[in-house]
């Protein structure tokens, strides 16, 4: 069963298109990367799959359901980290439980489950009843992916969720989007580190020039010619051993 | 200078004692009328109304604006008669007067300002008691140089006053309450109006001798037999709404309704004898029903 | 729960203790038998007519302006927002004093809470369009200094204008409130207002919740932020319009109370709402109180109270948040 569906999505952003012609379908089980230079429209793509920009064109499977069923349907983290009160991070996490919680507001036992689960997959046990807006920059970003998990939805969406963490915290926060793509639901994250998406995304997406270049596995993607076409840069990729190794080399 | 002339005649003059006191009183005070202002200005609510009844025809060339206001003058045909200003110093001087009449709570800068410009100003003080008044009169008349009026009008209040405090009998409770809760003490001109007019100032038992703010609680407390109030003016304030309280309506046994205006004893002048006289009215309106 | 029950124990004896202060010094016993039992002599009409409805809408208008606070705070974000100081309460009194003195009021008494609710409505619509839904600081206190003066002057205008010599002394009651000598009719003329204000508000709780996370995570969350401003707007517009109406703009109290409270609530804006709201209660009952223990002789305005203990948090909550800028 796919999961998101996009036809023919476009979007201007202040009377500029950014891009059009966008189609793509997500399935159950994948871990997808959404590459790109920087300005070609990685945000402007995923908040139009959600359907919250005032002007976009096209269908998306997601921009058509109702806000109650899409927030079961999908959770969304978005770029900027906010969080506004210093709410400890379990209450921070908890959130991710509001669109299913009864009005009365009491957390059933079955939810509080599901948060002690997410908070426990990003290693913040230490830190339940922390501030959340006092922690640092990755401890925050953890907090926010605990509170997009703990969402529980089939579809999970990031954008740049692991930029500003640690070596330790960006592979272990890949393992937590491999281990959900492993229960059959999926993650589409953006991000720059085209390491780790080579060496943890099961389908990379690069979107550059306004339009989707490719969408494939990483090796079909990580092309030299597409590389330099996308980025201007060129790259070393292997696969070794320890599994596939990729090393953007210099700018063309 | 000219008194000492009228001295010398006098003296000179003899045929009788009398005629040479009359003849002194008259030139004396013609004497007066030489040396007397010819272009009087006044500021005043209260030196508008007493310079209105002293002064002689055109010697008085200005009033303030208040005194053709209802509210506030008890005068406001005679004011018509007269071109207002509006206490501005430039306005004033412009008028080009040889004696201006102020309050001792008119602008001090005005003040002062007339005085630098060289015209003399005289400031009269506000009469806080009924027996304030007569001196008043008597001030005004002299600088006015309208002794001889002031005398007459001195004379008729005084009788009036002392007719009117001829009266004997149970004295009633009654406070005065007026907007914010102000209520004068026995020690202001309203409060020796309603002890004039035989009640007793509730006031007075609370605790304000000179008058204030009054809580309302404390009026409902005292249970007052009568409650006199100014009656509203057009528009709304908040500071009236107090006059429209529930309590105060529910207050049985308190005869309420019973207005004064203000304009009858915001000053000193004769006038306040009205006042004196409608509370008595209702004071014996109070006493016939207590029967 | 715990917090709950301090909170409205502080507020059930503020309560109790503001019945038994008056200038009629009369025992706190005799003052409470004449109040539940009756009796004799004046000081039951005292008690019902005058001391208790001053309690009652020290209550009622303190939680009401707490509770607005704490959902201007969490829907824009910004712990600097409050009814008062951003000119909400300003522009509700200016809609009062032009229904009074337009007579609206004489014509039916409902016209007077309304005209203040439409006048919040235009002031909070302003000062939301103006500064953004994500008020910055700096804009949010820009746009409510430029509606705080606009109103406060035309407010003064209104009065100066009025027939009425008193009018032009009113203009200290409407800027800083007072709950001197009101009655039980004010009460009944709010409490409808207040009351469906903080419905509106308590429907807002979740939503101002999911806000912690920024609107578009709020959106998918479920969260319709169409709905969500409506539903401040006119809450926040109902509750300062029927408390302004009756008790004047009384300033801090929506900025003080979540303050104060904030930690207490783990910052957690939906639980923050009802807390504010006994808060602010208590804090108008001790504001109130204080007013007649410390100048009892005279009509000290409520503001100038909450304005004392408020405006110096303020300069610290600016100071903190121009530390927090980068």
């Amino acid at each position: 069963m796919s999961l998101l569906t996009l036809r023919d999505l476009a979007a201007t952003l202040r009377n500029r298109p950014v891009f059009s012609n966008v189609s793509l379908t997500i399935d159950e089980g994948e871990l997808v990367g959404l590459i790109g230079p920087n300005g070609a429209g990685k945000t402007t793509l995923m908040r139009a799959a959600l359907g919250l920009l005032p002007r976009q064109s096209g269908q998306s499977s997601l921009a058509a359901l109702s806000t109650a069923e899409r927030a079961r349907a999908v959770a969304w983290m978005p770029q900027a980290r906010e969080i506004a009160w210093p709410i400890p991070v379990e209450r921070l996490v908890a959130l991710g439980r509001l669109p299913y919680l009864p009005l009365s507001g009491k957390i059933p036992a079955e939810d509080r489950a599901k948060i002690d689960a997410a908070i426990a997959h990003l290693g913040l046990e230490a830190f339940r009843t922390r501030a959340a807006s006092r922690l640092s920059g990755g401890e925050q970003a953890r907090a926010l992916i605990a509170r997009a998990i703990a969402q529980d939805t089939p579809l999970l969406m990031a954008d740049e969720p692991i930029a500003g963490l640690d070596p330790a915290h960006q592979i272990a926060t890949m393992q937590v989007f491999a281990d959900l793509a492993a229960t059959g639901r999926s993650t589409l994250v953006s991000l720059h580190d085209l390491g780790l998406a080579a060496r943890h995304c099961t389908r990379l997406i690069l979107l550059a020039e306004g339009g989707i270049l490719a969408d494939g596995p990483p090796q079909d993607v990580l092309t030299d010619a597409l590389l330099a076409r996308a980025f201007g840069v060129t790259a070393w990729h292997q696969h070794t051993p320890s599994g596939p190794v990729f090393q953007p080399l210099e700018v063309l | 200078m000219a008194r000492r002339a009228a001295a010398c005649i006098s003296v000179s003059v003899r045929p009788s004692k009398l005629i040479s006191l009359l003849a002194a009183l008259v030139l004396s005070s013609a004497a007066a009328w030489a040396d007397a202002p010819r272009r009087v200005v006044s500021l005043n609510l209260c030196t508008d109304q007493l310079a209105m009844l002293l002064a002689a025809p055109g010697q008085l060339k200005s009033v303030s604006y208040i005194s053709r206001d209802k509210r506030a003058s008890a005068m406001t045909a005679e004011a018509a008669h007269f071109p207002i200003n509006h206490g501005g110093a430039e306005e004033i001087y412009l008028l080009n007067p040889d004696l201006v009449l102020a309050g001792t709570y008119s602008s001090r800068a005005t003040v002062n300002m007339l005085r630098r410009l060289g015209i003399p100003v005289h400031i009269m003080a506000p009469a806080l008691t009924l027996d304030a008044i007569p001196e008043r009169i008597s001030e005004i008349g002299r600088v006015l140089g309208r002794d001889a009026t002031a005398a007459k009008i001195r004379a008729q209040f005084e009788s009036d006053l002392a007719e009117l405090r001829k009266i004997d009998g149970p004295r009633p409770r009654a406070a005065i309450y007026n907007a914010n809760g102000w209520t004068p003490g026995e020690n202001s001109l309203p409060g020796q109006i309603l002890k004039t007019a035989g009640f007793t100032n509730v006031a007075t038992q609370a605790g304000f001798a000179y008058g204030g703010e009054m809580p309302l609680e404390l009026l409902i407390m005292a249970q007052p037999d009568l409650i006199v109030s100014a009656p509203a003016y057009d528009g709304h304030s908040r500071a009236e709404d107090i006059l429209d309280h529930p309590a105060l309506r529910a207050l049985t046994g308190t005869a309420t309704g019973e207005s004064v205006a203000d304009n009858t004893w915001i000053c000193g002048t004769p006038h306040v004898l009205d006042a004196v006289r409608r509370l008595a009215k209702a004071r014996r309106a109070l006493l016939a029903k207590a029967d | 729960m715990r917090l709950f029950l301090i909170l409205f124990a502080l507020v059930a004896a503020l309560f109790a203790l503001s019945l038994t202060i008056g200038p009629a010094r009369t025992g706190p016993l005799d003052s409470l038998a004449a109040l539940f039992v009756g009796g004799d002599g004046p000081l039951p009409m005292v008690m019902r007519e005058i001391r208790l409805p001053r309690a009652l809408l020290a209550a009622l208008v303190g939680g009401g302006l707490g509770m607005a606070g704490a959902a201007l705070q969490g829907y824009l974000r910004n712990p600097l927002a409050e009814p008062g100081l951003i000119g909400v309460s300003g522009s509700a009194a200016l809609g009062a004093v032009l229904a009074l003195q337009a007579g609206l009021t004489a014509t039916a008494s409902l016209g007077l809470p309304l005209a203040a609710l439409l006048g919040a409505v235009i002031g909070v619509f302003l000062v939301i369009g103006l500064a953004g839904a994500r008020g910055g600081s700096l804009t949010l206190i820009l746009a409510g200094i430029a509606i705080s003066a606009l109103a406060s002057a035309l407010t003064s205008l209104v009065l100066n204008l009025s027939p009425n010599p008193f009018a032009a002394n009113d203009i200290v009651f409407w800027m800083m409130g007072s709950l001197a000598d009101r009655s039980m009719t004010h009460f009944w003329l709010a409490l409808p207002f207040v009351a469906v204000g903080g419905i509106l508000l308590a429907s807002t709780a979740r939503g101002l919740d999911a806000l912690t996370l920024g609107e578009d995570a709020a959106e998918t969350l479920g969260l319709s932020l169409t709905r969500l401003r409506l539903l401040v707007v006119l809450g926040t517009a109902a509750i300062v319009g029927g408390a302004t109406a009756v008790a004047g703009a009384i300033g801090f109290v929506g900025l003080v109370v979540p303050h104060i409270l904030r930690p207490f609530v783990g910052a957690q804006p939906s639980r923050l709402l009802w807390a504010s709201a006994l808060g602010g209660a208590a804090l108008l009952l001790i504001a109130d109180i204080s007013v007649r223990v410390i100048l009892p002789d005279r009509d000290l305005k409520l503001g100038v109270v909450t304005a004392l203990i408020g405006a110096p948090l303020f300069l610290h909550l600016i100071f903190k948040t121009r530390r927090e800028l980068p």
